[in-house]
């Protein structure tokens, strides 16, 4: 691979959490274990006002993970140029530890549609997919990660694995990965298949960063769990113990704790990332004995 | 089968329309309401997208009707950027066409205003002028010269009392608006937007200065409709606000 | 009005403006302020939405159809009598500037 920098370098491995406004003085004034924030890159394309400025404020006490919401990877269509500018300026202002975007399309046409939605994994959107990140790499200069999406849903098309398609466009690109524990195992239940048979096939050596969130319990059509990643809740116990599994085999890593919705208060998220925390404090231990 | 983005999101924003073919569930069925989670992901994020936005709006209608309204809006104006901050620049129009709510007439002015608070929020930071350089050293120099304004300075006019009415829905205790028709300057001196009402004849004059008008032509203007208007006021709140950057 | 006058006046506007903001400017606060979180809502209705990469579990995708029920403060926000002296709840007119034909 020919990584510009590895990504294990880029964070620190230990716990971050999604950074939200009203956190802003808790965290200036007492993150616990909490070493790094990540933002929404989107977030912070407006032009300027407190949250730039909150922005270049914690960039000089915290590492920082940029994570994009909206350059649509998967999409059919060619990168949307302005958002990828937009982009640039950020990255080069901000010069943050890490970027990373997801495995997923959300603009059709003239459409940004807010929602990172599936793609079949043939070689057609292999290629296309590797394309757009060679694009991006390019133009931003820095190695990306690329996050594992949660799935409803399969496509009949579809030839590859996940974990093999992610393999595939980790070895053509360069990029590094984002492997989202919690959308492991949602994927997992909702299509049928064994989360730990995901982490065994999966290229965890290009893993730069993990990411865990709560997930909401519903059924589909034929009463089957239907598991819906809303990240408004605590992380699931057998997310964590998927964690465990996973830290393992690839030794520390940073670790980010995802709440969007319901955003609870400080102590509550910051005790998610005190458990992560313990997590990889655990995993230093077994690697030492 | 090949499923076209074209056709996913088709049905996305259309529950009407069944969910493409050659999707399925992990045993290889038809996806049923699988799908109905990606629909929900969208309507449901853009809907509190604009409630987000238009908290006013949103009381002034009920939150009940603002989710029907929004779902109508998001499916005929879904977003065209992926930045949400700014979604909802078609809002206010679209809600001057719904003829159930012609008899608030004052709704769209309120969710003009509203989204000129938004922008004033996330534009561009510009340092104030120094309210000392303002103090006439050289007093028929200063009817010669012309204002430079801050990027998140806005004007909203309108023939209704938005600011009464937007001040009355989001300060506790506000007093009742009054019959009045409010131009409301939103600046925003540090990084809280401060929306505030003009005096009459207020907005004609900073609308000629931000043309480029000379401080004596823009009086000029203003005068010939609003007889004996004096800019004290008006320059006060501009002052105040953070709103001039530099006099040229 | 002579240009003199005008001048004066102009100038007159100008040094009372400045008197009146200068004791706001000199209350602005501290540094910290600048990054601090508002009073709960009116920050976060300033900011506008936000983006998540979370889905949601609400359900809420079939509505195309709508019909205004009463609600909102537009029902109860009392607004002024009109010109003709009738109350109206919810239908304030619009005013007529005071425009020079």
């Amino acid at each position: 691979m020919n990584h510009a920098t590895t990504p294990e370098a880029a964070l620190p491995k230990a716990a971050g959490v999604g950074y939200k406004p009203q956190h802003y003085a808790q965290i200036i004034s007492d993150s616990g274990t909490v070493r790094w924030l990540e933002i929404h890159a989107e977030n912070y394309m407006g032009d300027g006002g407190r949250p730039i400025a909150q922005l270049r404020h914690l960039s000089e006490r915290f590492a920082i993970s940029v994570h994009g919401i909206g350059l649509s990877i998967g999409g059919e269509g060619p990168l949307d140029q302005d958002h990828l500018a937009r982009l640039k300026h950020l990255l080069d202002w901000l010069q943050p530890a890490s970027f990373s975007e997801h495995l997923a399309w959300s603009t059709h046409g003239a459409q940004f549609l807010n929602d990172l939605l599936p793609l079949p994994y043939t070689n057609a959107t292999l290629t296309r997919v590797a394309d757009h990140i060679d694009q991006l790499q390019d133009t931003l200069s820095r190695q990306m990660l690329l996050e594992n999406p949660s799935i409803y849903l399969a496509f009949a098309e579809s030839t590859w694995s996940e974990p093999d398609f992610l393999r595939e466009i980790a070895r053509r690109t360069g990029c590094g990965l984002l492997l989202d524990v919690n959308n492991v195992f949602v994927s997992a239940t909702n299509l049928g298949f064994s989360p730990t048979g995901y982490i065994d096939a999966f290229p965890l050596e290009a893993v730069g960063e993990i990411h865990l969130g709560g997930h909401d319990e519903q059924t589909d059509d034929h009463g089957a769990p239907l598991l819906i990643d809303n990240h408004g809740r605590e992380v699931a116990d057998p997310v964590w113990a998927l964690l465990d599994d996973t830290l393992s085999r690839t030794g520390p890593l940073p670790i980010l704790i995802e709440w969007d919705n319901d955003v609870p208060e400080w102590p509550l998220l910051e005790a998610e990332a005190a458990r992560a925390t313990a997590a990889l404090a655990a995993c230093r231990e077994r690697t030492a004995a | 089968m090949t499923v076209s983005q074209a056709d996913f999101a088709g049905a996305l924003l259309d529950a009407t329309h069944p969910p493409p073919q050659g999707l399925r569930d992990g045993q290889g069925r038809p996806t049923g309401r699988r799908f109905d989670v990606y629909r929900n992901n969208v309507a449901v994020s853009l809907t509190e997208a604009l409630l987000i936005g238009f908290p006013v709006t949103t009381r002034l209608l009920g939150e009940a009707n603002m989710r029907g309204l929004a779902g109508i809006f998001l499916r005929r104006c879904p977003p065209s950027s992926p930045l949400m901050m700014f979604y909802g620049d078609g809002f206010p129009a679209f809600l001057g066409e719904m003829e159930q709510l012609s008899h608030l007439g004052y709704l769209p002015d309120v969710a003009r205003l509203e989204l000129a608070i938004r922008r004033a929020y996330h534009a561009a930071d510009a340092a104030p002028i120094d309210p000392a350089a303002l103090a006439p050293a050289a007093p028929a120099a200063l009817l010669e010269a012309r204002m430079r304004f801050a990027p998140a300075m806005r004007l909203v006019r309108s023939a209704w009392p938005i600011f009464d009415i937007w001040r009355f829905n989001m300060e506790p205790d506000a007093p009742k608006p009054r019959a009045i028709a409010q131009d409301v300057l939103v600046t925003r001196p540090e990084f809280d937007p401060a929306p505030a009402p003009l005096p009459s004849g207020g907005a004609d004059w900073i609308a000629a200065l931000q043309a480029g008008a000379t401080i004596a032509e823009a009086l000029e203007t203003t005068r010939s409709a609003a007889p004996g208007f004096d800019p004290t006021e008006t320059l006060t709140l501009l002052i105040r606000g953070g709103a001039i950057t530099a006099l040229t | 009005m002579s240009n003199t006058a005008k001048t004066l006046a102009v100038a007159g506007a100008f040094a009372a403006a400045v008197a009146a903001t200068s004791a706001a400017t000199a209350n602005a606060g501290g540094k910290e302020k600048c990054y601090g979180v508002a009073l709960a809502g009116q920050n976060d209705c300033a900011a506008g939405p936000g983006t998540t990469c979370a889905g949601t579990s609400k359900v809420d995708y079939q509505g195309n159809a709508w019909k205004l029920v009463d609600a909102g403060t537009c029902e109860t926000m009392e607004l002024p009598a009109m010109a003709d002296g009738t109350p109206r709840k919810g239908s304030l007119k619009p005013l007529k500037r005071d425009l020079p034909s």
